[in-house]
């Protein structure tokens, strides 16, 4: 089963809880980090990395010998990755979203595929928990070419290395990225905080992730702070809370210092193991028996 | 007209909570909200809004079933794997569309068409701190930075029609496209961090794109007492690349409560967070990014 751990607010814990499930796990488990903006999840699980990838994305190069100037590639490209200037073709490789319009369209081969770095994607293990991550390089401005290709990757690994569930920390935020990671999943747990911004956040969550037709459910940290408002939009719209983990300063000076919290605390052990479980079951749901969106 | 925007690379550290309270001290000034994937200021900020405009921002490609031959070509084009056939004709999934228009060139039955893409809303309101620009991305929406690029020039136009002297941005997490659109010509950016691994490992990833994108940055260690040792260790991080430690500021529960009470911290208490957080404007305001002091507030008379 593949299990995407989402949220819209940043900072809520996803991390910190896609760590403490890939320890408690019952079951063969990858854990993925697909916030390749900012990769967090080898700070805490502290993988062996095996050996990275650099992964890139297609743009074209002119051959000025060959280029009529024409046009058809500036007009066809919806990226202005691509300029005519009457007697040079200019690229943008930085703008180009690598569709091979340009290259499809041009009727006097005067493209060739060349290829921008967009970052690299790293493979381990942490002891029994395969690792996979994704780390977009600085400056690359797309993050949803290099987040499709760390799953694609990480199907590689299935197929490669057997069978096993996996764990997908995503980005934050409700936008392109986020889908990106959360699509193709079989359950979206969303990592929410009993705060105005974590309600607002929330709902835009639940409203960014419904289409994808797959059961969600929440968990609410840092229970204790903030106000109720949470609590009542998930049982308003039948949606499972999880597990509520509570707002503790050990569990925040644990985090700081780099530790899991099923690691850390006892309780939080059996919280997380207690969630596993829950998690399996939500994953197991057909998709008729979901929230009502 | 000085322009500084909140970042953080690692989401949750304070920068929206921080940037309400910088507006609450700031004079003349315009507030501008470039977190468009999931905004919050507004919760803070209670704008009430004058004009609001719709976005739109690429296309995206609809086949039409009537004139589809499901052919296949669409299929064998399309680098997003948008395209299925399953039955009489092709369909193309709006969430992986990238609108590249491709299927739309070579369809040889010209069954696709491309309209463009209601991607979300801005909006110019009113606060009661002074003027704000802002939007809302529809959720599933390519947060390509062309929504940022739109608003700063919004604000940029206001402040100079109404004589304002500064543009307060709070900024996205990351350092993808939106970020990187929030950045250029910036005057400074303010990266809000705190004492955890994440928090200095994606400091870093920050700084870096700044100094790729040549703006000058400061840096506020926030919830500084939960770990002194990664404070330390941040502080000297920021001493060693000659970075501005603006604040280090309390984990301190007001916060929340302040949000509760759709309140800045600044005006919510005033015990030693706040405090802290007038000391990091007065800080931000005198740094030598920000040598023009017309734009100065009158924080410590507030």
């Amino acid at each position: 089963m593949r299990i995407a751990i989402a949220s819209g607010k940043g900072g809520t814990g996803k991390t910190l809880v896609t760590a403490s499930l890939a320890k408690v796990w019952d079951r063969p488990v990858t854990a993925v980090d697909l916030d390749v903006e900012e990769p967090n999840l080898h700070l805490f699980l502290r993988p062996e990395i095996e050996r990275c990838e650099e992964t890139r994305i297609e743009v074209p190069v002119v051959d000025e010998t060959r280029c009529t100037h024409c046009r058809a590639c500036a007009e066809i490209c919806q990226f202005k990755a691509i300029s005519d200037l009457g007697s040079v073709l200019l690229t943008f490789p930085e703008m180009c979203h690598g569709c091979g319009g340009c290259l499809a369209v041009c009727p006097e081969k005067a493209l060739s595929p060349s290829s921008r770095l967009l970052g690299e994607i790293c493979f381990g293990r942490a002891d029994a928990v395969r690792f996979l991550m994704g780390r977009l390089r600085v400056g690359e401005a797309m993050s949803p070419p290099l987040i499709r290709a760390v799953k694609r990757a990480g199907d590689g690994l299935l197929l490669a290395a057997g069978p096993a569930d996996v764990l997908f920390d995503s980005p934050p935020g409700v936008s392109c990225p986020a889908v990106n990671a959360v699509m193709g999943c079989d359950a979206a747990v969303l990592v929410t905080e009993p705060t105005p911004f974590g309600f607002h956040d929330l709902k835009l969550a639940v409203e960014a992730f419904t289409p994808l037709g797959r059961p969600l459910g929440v968990v609410i940290n840092k229970v204790g702070l903030g106000d109720r408002d949470v609590f009542d939009f998930a049982a308003a719209r039948g949606l499972p809370v999880l597990a509520e983990i509570p707002y503790d300063r050990r569990i925040a000076e644990a985090y700081s210092q780099g530790k899991i919290a099923a690691e850390a605390l006892p309780e939080m052990r059996t919280l997380f193991q207690a969630l596993a479980l829950r998690i399996q079951d939500l994953a197991r749901t057909a998709p008729e028996e979901t929230c009502r969106a | 007209m000085h322009e500084i925007v909140v970042i953080s690379g690692k989401g949750g550290t304070g920068k929206t909570s921080l940037t309400a309270a910088f507006a609450h001290l700031a004079s003349n000034h315009i507030i501008c909200d470039l977190d468009v994937d999931a905004p919050d200021l507004h919760l803070l900020l209670d704008p009430a809004i004058e004009t609001e405009e719709d976005f739109v921002s690429g296309h995206h490609a609809v086949v039409n079933p009537e004139t589809c031959t499901a052919c296949g070509l669409c299929l064998d084009f399309c680098r997003f794997q948008a395209v299925k056939i399953d039955g009489p004709a092709a369909t193309v999934d709006p969430l992986l569309c990238e609108g590249c228009m491709v299927c739309v060139h070579f369809c040889p039955a010209q069954a696709i068409d491309f309209p463009e893409n209601h991607a979300g809303r801005f909006y110019l309101s009113r606060t009661r701190f002074g003027p704000m620009v802002h939007a809302r991305l529809f959720p599933g929406q390519e947060n390509s930075g062309r929504l940022v690029d739109l608003l700063r020039r919004r604000a940029k136009a206001l402040a100079r029609e109404q004589g304002k002297s500064l543009i307060l941005c709070d900024g996205a997490p990351g350092l993808g496209c939106p970020v990187i659109s929030s950045l250029s010509g910036v005057d400074l950016a303010v990266a809000v961090t705190e004492p955890t691994p994440s928090g200095a490992h994606d400091l870093a990833r920050i700084v870096e794109l700044c100094r790729h994108f040549r703006v000058g940055v400061g840096v506020i260690v926030n919830k500084y007492d939960l770990n002194l040792e990664q404070t330390g260790r941040i502080e000297e991080y920021c001493r060693l690349q000659g970075l501005p430690v603006f604040a280090r500021l309390p984990h301190d529960v007001a916060m929340t409560q302040a949000m509760v009470q759709r309140r800045t911290i600044t005006e919510f208490r005033n015990g030693g967070l706040s405090e802290s957080v007038r000391q990091a404007w007065s800080n931000i305001e005198n740094s030598a990014f920000c040598g023009d002091k017309k734009h100065q507030s009158a924080a410590r008379r507030k």
